[in-house]
C-alpha cells in the first residue's frame, strides 16, 4: 500500500512540474510537425534519400527520442528528493526499499505510454495510417520505456540535481537521439559510429516500434531482445545501487 | 523507562570514530538539545538513533525498543524534521501532510482528521490549498515540523529547525517547539546557542566524538565559571580539544 501511496506523491511531483508537459509532449510534438512540413517540401525524386523523415518512420522515431526525458523526470525527482532532505524524512520513515524503486519507477510508466500514444495520435493528423498495429507499437515502447526509467534512477541516486540537468536532460538525449537512427541512418557514418550504435539499445528500439507500426511483427523480436537485455541489467543496477545508497546514507 | 537511552554508542568510519561511548538518558517529554562543533558527532548521533545508520557497537533503546533489533518499531514511535525543509514541493500542505500519515498507516477519515488537527495546530488554515513550494523559508520549516508530527511520534528530532529563518520566524517556530514540551521528548540540534538556552530543558555539548558534559543550560555556565552561555559552550568544546 505505501508503494501505492509514495507512486501517487510522485506522479503528483513529476506532472504538476511544467518542465514535464513541454519535454514530453512540446518537444516531440514540434519535431513531428516541423519535420513533417520540411519532408512534404522535399522533391518527390530526393524522397528515398529522407526516407527516415516519413511519417510512418519518424513517428515511431519521435515517440521513442520524447521517452528519453522519462529518465529526466525521475533523475530530476530523485536528486530533488535528496537535496531537499526530503528522501531523510523518508528514510526515517515505514517506507521499504522497494517501496522507494517501485515508488519512483510505476509511475513513469503510464506516463510514458501516454506520451507515446499523444505522439501517434498526432502523427494520425500528419498522414500516418491507422491500424491496430499502433497499439503494438505503443507496447513496444515499454521495453525502452524501463531502460531510460532504470537510467534515471541510476543518475539520480549518483548525481546532484545541477548535475542530473546536464547529464539527463543534454548529454543523455543527445547521445540517444544520435545512436537512435531518428534523424540520420547510422550506416551512412559507418565504422566505430554504427558499431556502438548498433551495440546500444537506441537503434534496436526505434526499429522495434517501426517494424510494429509496419506489422512487421516477424523480425521485431530480434531488435526487442536487445532493448529488453539492457532494461534487465540497467534495472538490476539501479535497484541495486539505490538499495547500497539507502543502506549507506551515512557516505 | 526512559524515553531514550545510550548506552556506549559507537560509530567508527575505518579507524575513525564519529562518535564514541556516548551513554545518555533523556526523560519522557524532556527537549534535549544536542550541541557541538562541526564535525563533533551530533549528525551522526542522530542518525543512529532514528535507525538511518547502524552503530558499530553499543545499542540505544527509544521507548524501550532497541535500534539494533527493532528497528521497525523505532521508526514507527520516532520523527525527524531534517536540516533541510524536506517537503514535496509540488504537493499542498494538506497533501503533504496526508502522504505522511498514510504512509504510517492512516487509514480512511482519519487521514483527513490527523491533516485538519495539524493544520488547525499550526495555523495553516490560510496556506493549506498553497503549494509548499510556494510558501516561505518559516512556513515551510512549520510545514516539515507539522509533517514529523502528524504521525504522532513519542520521540522527534529537530535538526537545525530555525536554520536560514529571520528572526520573527524564528521566534514563531519557538513558540511552537514550546508548546510541544512536555508532550513529546524532543532532541534539538542547533548552532544558535540562545536557541538551546531558551528552549531545552537539558543540554549535551559534544566535541571530538564523544558527549563531554550534559546539564542544564545554569549547570553548564557554573561548570565553566561564566555567565555567558556561549564562553560556557567553547570553555567546554576546547576543554576536549586539549
Amino acid at each position: 500500500m505505501n508503494t501505492f501511496h509514495f507512486s501517487s506523491r510522485n506522479t503528483k511531483e513529476i506532472l504538476r512540474d511544467p518542465i514535464t508537459l513541454i519535454f514530453s509532449l512540446g518537444f516531440p510534438l514540434v519535431l513531428l510537425f516541423l519535420l513533417s512540413a520540411v519532408n512534404s517540401s522535399i522533391p518527390a525524386e530526393a524522397a528515398d534519400a529522407t526516407a527516415l523523415f516519413r511519417i510512418e518512420n519518424l513517428a515511431p522515431g519521435i515517440s521513442v527520442f520524447g521517452l528519453s526525458f522519462i529518465s529526466l523526470f525521475s533523475a530530476m525527482l530523485i536528486a530533488k528528493d535528496k537535496t531537499t532532505g526530503f528522501m531523510l524524512r523518508l528514510f526515517t520513515s515505514p517506507l521499504k526499499a522497494s517501496d522507494f524503486i517501485l515508488g519512483y519507477t510505476l509511475p513513469l510508466i503510464p506516463m510514458a505510454l501516454a506520451q507515446s500514444a499523444v505522439c501517434y495520435a498526432a502523427a494520425l493528423f500528419l498522414g500516418l495510417e491507422f491500424s491496430v498495429n499502433l497499439l503494438a507499437a505503443l507496447l513496444v515502447n515499454i521495453p525502452i520505456t524501463l531502460v531510460f526509467v532504470a537510467l534515471g534512477l541510476l543518475f539520480g541516486t549518483l548525481l546532484n540535481e545541477k548535475a542530473v540537468g546536464g547529464v539527463c536532460g543534454a548529454l543523455l538525449t543527445n547521445l540517444s537521439a544520435w545512436f537512435s537512427n531518428i534523424w540520420f541512418d547510422t550506416a551512412l557514418v559507418g565504422g566505430w559510429f554504427e558499431g556502438l550504435s548498433n551495440a546500444l539499445p537506441f537503434v534496436h528500439a526505434v526499429n522495434a516500434a517501426r517494424l510494429a507500426c509496419a506489422g512487421k511483427y516477424g523480425d521485431l523480436m530480434a531488435e526487442l531482445w536487445w532493448v529488453i537485455a539492457y532494461a534487465v541489467v540497467l534495472l538490476t543496477l539501479a535497484v541495486i545501487l539505490f538499495a547500497v545508497k539507502t543502506k549507506h546514507s551515512d557516505k | 523507562m526512559y524515553a531514550i537511552e545510550a548506552k556506549k554508542l559507537c560509530k567508527k568510519y575505518g579507524d575513525k570514530a564519529a562518535v564514541s561511548d556516548l551513554s545518555l538518558t533523556i526523560d519522557q517529554g524532556e527537549l534535549f538539545a544536542l550541541l557541538g562543533t562541526n564535525g563533533a558527532g551530533k549528525t551522526t548521533t542522530i542518525k543512529m538513533l532514528t535507525t538511518l545508520i547502524q552503530p558499530t557497537s553499543g545499542d540505544a533503546l527509544i521507548q524501550g525498543s532497541s535500534i539494533r533489533t527493532d528497528s521497525t518499531k523505532v521508526r514507527q514511535l520516532s520523527n525527524v524534521s531534517p536540516q533541510e525543509n524536506a517537503v514535496g514541493t509540488k504537493l499542498t500542505v494538506r497533501e503533504n501532510l496526508e502522504f505522511i500519515a498514510r504512509i504510517y498507516g492512516a487509514k480512511g477519515s482519519e487521514v483527513k482528521e490527523k491533516a485538519n488537527s495539524m493544520i488547525e495546530k499550526f495555523d495553516m488554515q490560510e496556506v493549506a490549498k498553497q503549494r509548499a513550494g510556494t510558501l516561505s523559508g518559516g512556513w515551510q520549516r512549520r510545514l516539515s515540523i507539522a509533517m514529523a508530527l502528524i504521525t504522532d511520534p513519542e520521540v522527534l528530532y529537530l535538526d537545525e529547525p530555525t536554520l536560514g529563518l529571520d528572526v520573527l520566524a524564528r521566534r514563531e517556530l519557538w513558540e511552537v517547539i514550546r508548546q510541544l514540551k512536555g508532550k513529546v521528548t524532543m532532541i534539538l540540534t542547533t548552532h544558535y546557542l540562545e536557541e538551546a538556552e531558551a528552549l531545552s530543558d537539558r543540554i549535551g555539548i559534544m566535541a571530538k566524538s564523544k558527549l563531554k558534559k550534559i546539564g542544564t543550560a545554569a549547570e553548564l555556565k557554573e561548570y565553566a565559571g561564566t555567565d555567558n552561555f556561549e564562553e560556557a559552550f567553547i570553555k567546554i568544546a576546547e576543554e576536549a580539544v586539549v
